[in-house]
């Protein structure tokens, strides 16, 4: 996927296909092969190189295996008919060849094993890297830390709705595009620390060679290490809920130099953006925020009118008992998230999932926007970042 | 398999048409739907169970009261008595995959997650406070409480269950002996002290409640410990609830030497709750 | 195998002695007769296939283009899981019990089950079951709608759709247990004289296996699917890190279950091809003892083997070598069976009814399927591939070509015992030939779409899935349709046809051929004597 193969319009030839099939020819030779993807995609690390490898090999031995076993059937079937007059010789049974084809699929899965067993052992070596980052799943987004670096970010699909709804002409990358990718360097080992916030995701992306589920609660870690400057895209692969193929990964590899000119611009981003928690914000610049944090995180469940989904028991926040009454109430269900009208206090967020990943300032500001939006306005209503820092523990 | 001997009975049975199982699935379909609502705060869900529960005391009762009909009619041939003895073990066998699911997980909590909650990667990125040790309340949840001792009560009940196990062997060589009133009264020890196990169980749950602040809610100890516990009690209940029938049937003048595999079966499981207790006793309060 | 078989005093016992018998639907409710309880089950397993290819075709319509078209996200996870959960459950599993249960008592020369009337019960469980089920769509929050695996945490979050999911399953394992102690006793405890294990069909033995794993893994399932139930309503931690739990914890307890419950779906299947292919080769079964053990080898291995689901939850490394190494091996005992079958139809006499077209695409199709099986359990290539189409498309090869073709066959194969009517041999060819190549349609496309890197459970996708997706929804849909053939060449058999002779297979020697077509009520009253 590297690249931009996806960006002719296809649908016209699709169509002809429908119609071909449809009308009861299976298959359609030779015809514009190459838009059809069917096999891994192009390696972008020694790692992926080496897995499309070895499922060549062991691709061929099962064809030839399969040739074998069914070419001999086929004889059978052709030879010892009874319609050609063939009669039935009576044998049931001979030790030696029932050895023979024990122990012959025995060596030739040893001969398998043995490659897999030496790049499985390549693939779990996470040490030495040239750095690290976090990753943590989110329902339903990702979130990347620089670790060494001390900033991070979350990443969100940017594909507009109205795309995904056949409102709009679908953009070459639909759903494979996000508001900020991951950037590393090129040529540098990339060591993944992978978590989840509240459910099982599954950071997958399949050119770098790489897929690893997200337990919330618990840490594991991968590592790849791009060959080649590009972008790499993948896609949540656990299921996660309704959103679960809304969450891609974009991963941008950039050259050693370029990288380090984005690392300086973001830290000096994150320097900027640190919010002094205590100063007092106004009721506008809370607004104006709070719908920001709203639409990239609330909406998808509580729609961004806050009218709610109630397939999925999230309530609607227009005229809500929470959001109109008392703030310090409400700080605790966003930051802790709720299940069936209880705070979570187990850390891992509930059906309403836990906030704590979001600032004290995004807190601060979706809460008042929820509090003075849709008609919801109780008055002097507004929370500030220094209320829900001082109900964090 | 021996030559065919068909003799007086049939050389098979085969039983009539009957209306029980679908009694019964009706009422586990109440049980299931209701049990649904009710933990999902419907107000008729603890009603709907209530009614299924009755279907199923009804089934129970109409089914068992039939095998046992056809027993004592003496229905039943070596080869049917062979058959019972063939299902009961295997659904003994069943139960005992069914413990080995809950056993797994405590295994697994001990060994396995709570070491990795406070390993090098996990415990350093996520838990930085978390001293990995079991018991746990597991690194997120503030609370204090003290583990299960093993002397004590837990102690008193594996004597208890263990004396029992004596005692109903003691009833079995009675009944093959023909002394009916010492199998009575082997029978009513036995099931004595296993309502004084349950007692006496009761009683600890009470005291991990109120005095140890253990509840089933304290982290995966508190799970694992009230889960196998919990669910060893119920089937001491049912083992006893089946001694019970088969003490009600000896006083019907049920069962003789030969010919008691109601009894048997009842006995049996008694063995394995009591197996399935000293591994309690050792992997859940003494380890 | 029993070649040479007598019923003592012939079969003179075509009187029903029960004359008091309840009519009506009450016969069915009531029945204790193990040839009314196996139509029932297969029966109750066909609806299920079409219940549950109905969610297929939800999904396949959603999925014919990018973009959301048809249903919510949430409806289609519902979906999902529903399909997987009923066809497993509701379709395979009983259709193999259905056969269990016409068959078995036929083939070992007993008159019935052990346990008739629990017999009935564990047929009777299953209705609810599937009620509870469907019932969930409608309920607040609607079905489930975490995958047929019901993973955790996601499975914590879920409405009330989940509890009524968790006590379907509950049910449904009552059921299998119960049937499968049933099935134990019997083929133990029930076996006319003479007939020694050894001597047994095919059919008989990879039941009896079966049976074992399923008492062995449904009570570890209900275990599994309770903690779940703890940890969302009475405040458990088993899968909540917060509390010490884990949610890996889940998988390895569901998966003890998980890798034994796809054996339990194919070895009945096993069983029906190996008295398929030597009665149309007109030959015995080639090794019958290496078959025998090949079964019980797959068995045992198959406990081994779990964690090759979980490949790429971070498993150490040492675990992660043996459970491969575990996994490739299944290759060796089931090549034995592909390689015993291959050498029973050497030099026979080979015949091609519709059973034996369904043999032969079974073996055709499941060996292609076992091939991806061996591809996903080698570690590296499990990274690139799991959660994605290429897995969909491994069980759909295993299942649907595997064990729903050879149900097929067997229905075709044993019709005319069960009716005393041939079937309409050009409708079943024309069912094959459909099945064949639509199958392939929908479901050979989807191994490109996993190499190429489409995950699972998506109700939508990136536009470079497009064609290929299209192409298999219109296979679906077409593979559904022909599935209409099918039962129309049933329901045209039971309701007449050229009469079936005892025998109309001239290479048949099981025991079930001794009797009369149709089959008498109780198969054997008094026990033949095999020899
Ligand atoms: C009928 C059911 C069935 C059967 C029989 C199998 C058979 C096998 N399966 Fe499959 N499997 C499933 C049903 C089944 N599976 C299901 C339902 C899932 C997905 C569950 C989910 O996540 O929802 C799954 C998933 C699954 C995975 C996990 C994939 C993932 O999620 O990432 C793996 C990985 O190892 C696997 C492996 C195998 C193997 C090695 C076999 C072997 O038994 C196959 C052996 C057969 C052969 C190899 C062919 C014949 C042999 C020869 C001709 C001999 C010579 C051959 C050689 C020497 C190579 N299966
Ligand atoms: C066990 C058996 C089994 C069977 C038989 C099938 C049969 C089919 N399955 Fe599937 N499937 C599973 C087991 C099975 N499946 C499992 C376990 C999963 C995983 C679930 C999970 O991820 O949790 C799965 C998942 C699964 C997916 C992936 C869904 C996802 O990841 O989101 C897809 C997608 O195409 C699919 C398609 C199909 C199709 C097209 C059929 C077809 O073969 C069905 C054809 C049959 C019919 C269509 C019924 C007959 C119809 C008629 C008689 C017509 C009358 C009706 C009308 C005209 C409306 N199945
Ligand atoms: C994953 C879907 C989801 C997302 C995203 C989400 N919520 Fe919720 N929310 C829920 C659900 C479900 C509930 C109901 C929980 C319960 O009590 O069972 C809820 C409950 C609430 C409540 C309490 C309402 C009540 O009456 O109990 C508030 C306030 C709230 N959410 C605010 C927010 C805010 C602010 C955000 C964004 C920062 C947000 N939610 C994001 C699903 C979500
Ligand atoms: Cu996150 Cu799927
Ligand atoms: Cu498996």
């Amino acid at each position: 996927m590297v690249g931009n193969r996806n960006g002719r319009t296809r649908s016209r030839f699709r169509w002809r296909l429908a119609a071909a099939l449809g009308a009861g020819l299976p298959a359609v030779p030779g015809v514009a092969l190459a838009d059809w993807d069917w096999n891994f995609q192009p390696p972008g690390s020694s790692i992926s190189a080496q897995i499309t490898h070895l499922h060549e090999i062991i691709f061929w031995i099962c064809v030839v295996i399969f040739i074998g076993v069914f070419g001999t059937m086929f004889y059978a079937l052709i030879k010892h008919r009874k319609s050609v007059g063939h009669q039935a010789v009576q044998f049931h049974e001979n030790t030696t060849v029932e050895v023979v084809w024990t122990v012959i699929p025995l060596l030739i899965l040893i001969f398998m094993a043995w490659p897999a067993t030496k790049l499985i052992l390549a693939m779990h070596d996470t040490s030495a890297p040239g750095m690290t980052v976090k990753v943590t799943g989110y329902q339903w987004k990702w979130g990347y830390d620089y670790v060494q670096e001390g900033f991070g970010f979350y990443s969100t699909l940017s594909t507009p709705y109205a795309e995904i709804r056949n409102r709009a002409a679908k953009d070459p990358h639909y759903l494979l595009e996000v508001d900020n990718p991951l950037v590393v360097p090129v040529d540098t080992k990339v060591r993944v620390l992978v978590t989840a916030a509240d459910v099982l995701h599954s950071w997958y992306v399949p050119a770098l060679g790489v897929q690893q589920e997200a337990i919330p609660g618990f840490v594991r870690d991968t590592w790849f290490e791009a060959d080649k400057v590009g972008i790499y895209r993948g896609q949540c692969s656990k299921l996660c809920g309704k959103e679960h193929a809304f969450m891609p990964i974009v991963v941008e590899v950039k050259s050693k130099d370029d990288y380090a000119k984005w690392l300086a611009e973001q830290k000096q981003k994150a320097g900027a953006a640190a919010e002094d928690p205590n100063k007092v914000w106004s009721l506008n610049d809370l607004l104006a925020k709070g719908q920001q944090v709203f639409n990239g995180n609330c909406a998808a469940c509580h729609q961004p009118n806050g009218t709610g989904n109630a397939a999925i028991g999230a309530p609607a926040l227009v005229g809500d008992k929470v959001v109109l009454g008392p703030r310090q109430h409400q700080i605790d269900v966003v930051l802790n998230g709720q299940t069936n009208g209880v705070v979570m206090t187990g850390g891992a967020g509930g059906k309403m999932p836990s906030w704590k990943g979001l600032s004290d300032v995004d807190i601060a500001s979706v809460i008042s926007y929820t509090r003075n939006s849709w008609g919801n306005k109780a008055g002097e209503n507004i929370v500030q970042p220094s209320e829900v820092k001082a109900e964090r523990k | 398999m021996s030559a065919v001997s068909p003799g007086a009975k049939p050389y098979y049975f085969l039983p009539q048409p009957s209306h029980w199982p679908i009694t019964g699935s009706l009422a586990l379909l109440l049980m299931g739907t209701g049990a649904a609502f009710w933990f999902n705060r419907y107000a008729a869900g603890p009603w709907i169970v209530l009614a299924g529960f009755c279907f199923l005391l009804v089934m129970l009762f109409g089914w068992f009261g039939t095998v046992i009909g056809e027993s004592e009619g003496r229905l039943y041939n070596k080869k049917v008595d062979l058959s019972f003895r063939w299902g009961m073990s295997w659904f003994i066998f069943s139960e005992v995959m069914f413990f080995a699911a809950f056993f797994g997980a405590l295994f697994y909590v001990r060994n396995i997650s709570t070491p990795d909650l406070g390993s090098a990667l996990t415990g350093r990125e996520l838990w930085p406070n978390y001293a990995a040790q079991w018991p746990t309340v597991g690194p997120y949840i503030k609370q204090q409480f003290s583990p299960m001792n093993a002397i004590g009560i837990p102690l008193l009940n594996t004597i208890i269950l263990v004396s029992s196990g004596g005692t109903l062997t003691l009833a079995h060589h009675a009944l093959k002996a023909g002394h009916r009133g010492a199998l009575k009264f082997w029978l009513f020890v036995t099931i004595a002290l296993g309502f004084t196990f349950l007692g006496l169980q009761a009683f600890e749950y009470h005291h991990a409640y109120t005095e140890l602040n253990l509840k089933l809610s304290t982290g995966v100890y508190g799970s694992t410990f009230f889960m196998l516990t919990g669910f060893h009690g119920a089937h001491v209940t049912i083992g006893a609830i089946m001694l019970t029938v088969m003490l009600v049937r000896a006083f019907r003048g049920h069962f003789d030497a030969e010919h008691h595999f109601g009894f048997e079966a009842a006995a049996w499981y008694w063995h394995f709750v009591d197996v399935v207790w000293l591994l309690l006793f050792v992997l859940v309060y003494w380890l | 195998m029993s070649s040479i078989t007598q019923p003592i005093g012939g079969h003179e016992h075509a009187h029903d002695d029960h004359a008091h018998h309840p009519t009506g639907i009450m016969r069915w409710v009531t029945t204790t007769n193990h040839k009314d309880i196996g139509t029932l089950y297969l029966w109750f397993s066909f609806t299920m296939f079409i219940v549950g290819g109905c969610m297929a075709f939800v999904i396949r319509a959603e999925l014919f283009e990018p973009g959301l078209q048809i249903v919510t996200p949430e409806f289609f996870n519902e979906m999902t899981t529903l399909h997987g959960l009923i066809m497993i459950f509701g379709a395979l599993m009983p259709g193999a019990v259905g056969f269990a249960n016409w068959m078995i008592p036929m083939q070992i020369g007993a008159p019935d089950m052990a346990f008739a009337r629990m017999n009935n019960w564990s047929f009777w469980l299953l209705p609810p079951a599937a009620l509870m089920l469907l019932i969930s769509l409608f309920v607040p929050g609607g079905a489930a709608g975490g995958g047929w695996t019901l993973y955790p945490p996601l499975t914590i979050e879920q409405g009330m759709g989940m509890d009524l999911t968790i006590f379907a399953i509950h049910i449904m394992g009552a059921s299998s247990i119960m049937g499968s102690i049933n099935i134990i006793t019997t083929i133990l405890n029930l076996r006319a004289p003479g007939m020694t294990l050894m001597k047994m069909p095919l059919f008989c033995w990879t039941w009896l296996i079966t049976a074992y794993l399923l008492i062995a893994v449904m009570p570890v399932l209900a275990g599994a699917v309770t903690m779940l139930l703890t940890d969302r309503h009475f405040g458990t931690s088993f899968f909540n890190a917060a509390g010490g739990g884990d949610p890996i914890l889940f998988q390895h307890v569901f998966w003890f279950f998980g890798h034994p419950e796809v054996y339990i779906i194919i070895l009945p299947a096993f069983g029906i091809i190996s008295e398929i292919i030597p009665t149309f080769s007109r030959k015995p079964l080639f090794g019958y003892a290496s078959m025998v053990y090949a079964v019980a080898a797959i068995a045992i291995l198959s406990f081994m083997v779990w964690a090759h689901h979980m490949f790429t939850t971070g498993l150490p490394t040492a675990g992660i070598l043996f459970y491969m190494y575990a996994t490739m091996l299944i290759a060796v005992p089931t090549g034995v069976k592909v390689f015993n079958w291959l050498a029973t139809m050497w030099k026979g006499s080979i015949s091609l009814e519709a059973p034996m077209m369904f043999a032969l695409g079974f073996l055709f199709l499941f060996v292609i399927g076992g091939f991806t099986g061996l591809v996903l359990g080698i570690v590296p290539l499990d990274v690139a591939l799991h959660d994605t189409y290429y897995v969909v498309a491994h069980f759909h090869y295993v299942m649907v070509a595997g064990t729903l073709f050879a149900f097929f066959g067997g229905v075709y194969y044993w019709l005319p015992k069960w009716t005393g009517h041939m079937y309409d041999e050009s409708l079943a060819k024309w069912h094959f030939w459909l099945s064949f190549i639509l199958f392939n349609v929908t479901f050979f496309p989807m191994h490109f779409l996993g190499l190429a890197g489409m995950p699972r459970r998506v109700p939508d996708y990136p536009q470079q899935f497009a064609d290929w997706n299209m192409v298999s929804s219109i296979g679906a849909f077409g593979f559904g349709l022909s599935q209409l053939v099918f039962l129309y060449a049933v329901i045209k058999c039971i309701r007449g046809g050229k009469p079936a002779p005892a025998k109309p297979w001239d290479g048949a020697t099981s025991l079930e051929w001794t009797l009369p077509s149709p089959a008498p009520y109780h198969s054997f009253e008094t026990p033949p004597v095999v020899r």
